[in-house]
């Protein structure tokens, strides 16, 4: 596994794989950790994560027989925690389209380490937001009539496609199942190497997964062209998600709330935040893994980057939300801003500001950006911020209601605490489990990474 | 059986291949640079039905090859276009046609609000195609090929890269196919049972 270090002027000279790497030494390095047992590491992360997402069930449960009043929310504000956290996870899962579509397209090959890994964090970053709006209808069992497109059985009534809510519902399931298929479709060649290697049980079951895959000449042409072409899709399609996210918000006539500048806010804020998690389960997992060769100081130097770049617009937009508040001169978008910055949410207001504005600014040294105790506490305070981001914009939009008689202030229950420590449970069990039972790096690509380098190393091109 | 089956009307890949039970030839090369000069070579000698397998995509192997482009392009437009008709449908009729209701005082369909839902359906049904589609131009999943017979297979998924001389192929002879395969650094030339 030594030899697989990455080069740090990667993007200038593309020798990405380090020393003299084989292609039996990547299969090998990446297939070991599925067919062997786990180290000690991953048990101890278990053993926080698994009672975590029981948490999360008991939680769950528990609103089911009593109703969503064991959450705090309730008039005036009636979207709490449960709506923060689902514009939160669905941002963190913004992160691994962006690394895994996005950095594709522009040909960025040091994304080939994390890529896997960023788009199994996507999936089960969707799964965690997808139960806060499930559960809110708080029969979750019937949602399938307030979100898909059946009519109610009492009055053949439609849902209305004109309301943001039903967009958000499109543009979330879409994304869900387009990033499973782009995630599924790129291990596909890297279970058939599974395959390959295992024996007996273990060997039809990849088989299975695998679906036959061959790798043949024809097969390998037809799928290039899907994964390219997925990557096409996954780039709009990441984009408009937090946008129409963003749409449940701006399309209302709540002062706070009604701005224009939302759509691109949110997707940086995504962007932000979805790399501040990247950084998070990367360090763990090279912990848990010892998978500092493969993924490197190179790598989560990059990413520290892109949090420095995105965390400046996201301070660049809290900036234009508050002169547009004076600018408009509309008292109610005045009052909004003031309060938010000086009124009983002052300090998540300040929080935010503090994780969101303040803590990138340390990326700009390169000391900063090479250490892994730095970036992880960093990383830990965006993820804070960004969570602190939307509390702030649904809380103190809604607690100061047009009619100073339903002003109010809300409070968390120990069922919101508990539902959001669980889905952290639930998220941590899921991806601990990929690491443990799939490939987390890329095989296949990987090797085409390494065979470029050594026809360069040859003098071929 | 097999002449029963030969004079019905079927297409060719339901009939049993006469072959006398194989699949092929298939050769075992050390790098995509010899296995690119095998294919030529292949080529250039005269035949027609061979296939790579191979670790990883190589570039520069489908114009080895002669292959055509992959089609899935054209497949992902169609598929788009049938996500995009349908949001509008979906839409312009649940809201407009089958029950109509005045919300807010805005019109019963109109196209601004329609996109967010446009671009999405577009967007699920472009992924299945290209997902589908692929399967479906790549026959999977097939659950077994005679490619998987060869004793050296595993390699093919790991660090080595194969050349299969169908039996199907016309100049199909086991004894030439080897020589010709040995001569171009095959490590391992074999042939394969159907």
């Amino acid at each position: 596994m030594a030899d697989l270090a990455l080069d740090p002027r990667a993007e200038l000279n593309p020798t990405l794989v380090q020393g003299d790497a084989t292609y039996a030494g990547v299969t090998d390095a990446i297939s070991v950790i599925t067919e062997s047992k786990p180290p000690k590491q991953w048990y101890y992360a278990m053993a926080v994560a698994i009672p975590l997402a029981g948490l999360l069930f008991f939680c769950l449960g528990y609103l089911v027989i009593n109703g969503i009043g064991v959450w705090g929310n309730n008039s005036p504000v009636g979207w709490g925690w449960d709506i923060t956290n689902f514009v939160w996870w669905i941002g963190i899962g913004h992160a691994g389209t962006l690394i895994s579509a996005i950095l594709f397209l522009f040909r960025q090959r040091w994304r080939t380490s994390i890529n896997r890994a960023a788009e199994a964090m996507t999936l089960f970053a969707v799964a965690c937001a997808g139960i806060y709006p499930l559960f809110h209808t708080g029969r979750p069992w019937r949602a399938a009539y307030w979100l898909f497109p059946m009519p109610n059985e009492l009055l053949g009534m439609w849902q209305n496609f004109r309301s943001p809510l039903m967009w958000d519902v499109f543009a979330v399931s879409t994304y869900a199942t387009v990033s499973a298929l782009f995630w599924y479709v790129g291990l596909v060649p890297d279970l058939a190497t599974l395959r390959d290697r295992a024996k007996g049980l273990r060997q039809q079951i990849f088989g299975i997964l695998s679906l036959g895959w061959r790798g043949s000449a024809r097969q390998w042409k037809h799928y290039e062209l899907a994964y390219l072409i997925l990557a096409g899709l996954s780039t709009p399609l990441v984009l408009s998600v937090h946008s129409i996210v963003s749409f449940d918000f701006a399309t209302s006539v709540i002062p706070g709330w009604h701005t224009t500048i939302f759509p691109p806010y949110f997707v940086a804020g995504a962007i932000f935040s979805g790399f501040a998690m990247v950084i998070t389960l990367m360090v763990l997992a090279r912990w848990v893994y010892n998978l500092q060769h493969l993924i490197t100081i190179k790598h989560l130097e990059n990413m520290c980057k892109v949090i420095l770049a995105t965390g400046m617009i996201v301070g660049f937009a809290y900036g234009t939300e508050f002169f547009i508040a004076w600018y408009s001169a509309n008292q109610y978008e005045k009052f909004a801003f003031i309060n938010r910055a000086f009124g009983p949410y002052a300090w998540a207001y300040w929080s935010m500001i503090a994780c969101n504005v303040i803590s990138p600014q340390f990326f700009w040294f390169k000391k900063v950006r090479t250490s892994i105790p730095a970036m992880f506490i960093l990383a830990i305070f965006i993820n804070i911020g960004m969570w602190f981001e939307r509390f702030v914009i649904i809380a103190t939009s809604l607690h100061r209601d047009f009619l100073p008689s339903s002003w109010g202030y809300f409070s968390p229950t120990w069922v919101d605490v508990g539902t959001f420590a669980g889905t952290m449970g639930l998220f941590l069990t899921l991806f601990l489990l990929f690491l443990r039972f799939l490939p987390a790096i890329a095989i296949s690509e990987v090797k085409g990474v390494l065979h470029n380098q050594l026809v360069s190393k040859k003098g071929g091109h | 059986m097999a002449d029963f089956l030969d004079k019905l009307p079927l297409p060719a890949f339901l009939k049993p291949a006469e072959t006398g039970g194989h699949y092929g030839v298939i050769g075992d090369f050390d790098t995509p640079e010899a296995l690119l000069r095998a294919i030529r070579t292949a080529r250039t000698a005269g035949y027609t039905k061979f296939e790579a397998y191979t670790p990883f995509p190589i570039h520069g192997i489908d114009d080895a090859m002669g292959e055509p482009r992959s089609p899935l392009g054209r497949i992902v437009v169609v598929c788009a276009l049938i996500g995009l008709s349908a949001a509008v449908l979906l839409q312009w009729w649940t809201a407009a046609v089958d029950y109509p209701l005045i919300i807010a005082g805005k019109p019963l369909f109109a196209i601004e609000p329609s996109i967010p839902i446009i671009f999405e359906l577009a967007v699920l049904l472009s992924a299945f195609g290209a997902v589908f589609g692929m399967l479906a131009l790549n026959k999977l999943p097939a659950y077994y090929h005679p490619a998987f017979n060869f004793s050296r297979w595993a390699g093919a998924s790991n660090d080595r890269f194969l050349l299969a001389i169908e039996a199907i192929d016309p100049k199909f002879n086991p004894g030439e196919i080897k020589v010709l395969m040995d001569s171009l650094g095959s490590r391992c030339t074999e042939l394969v049972e159907a």
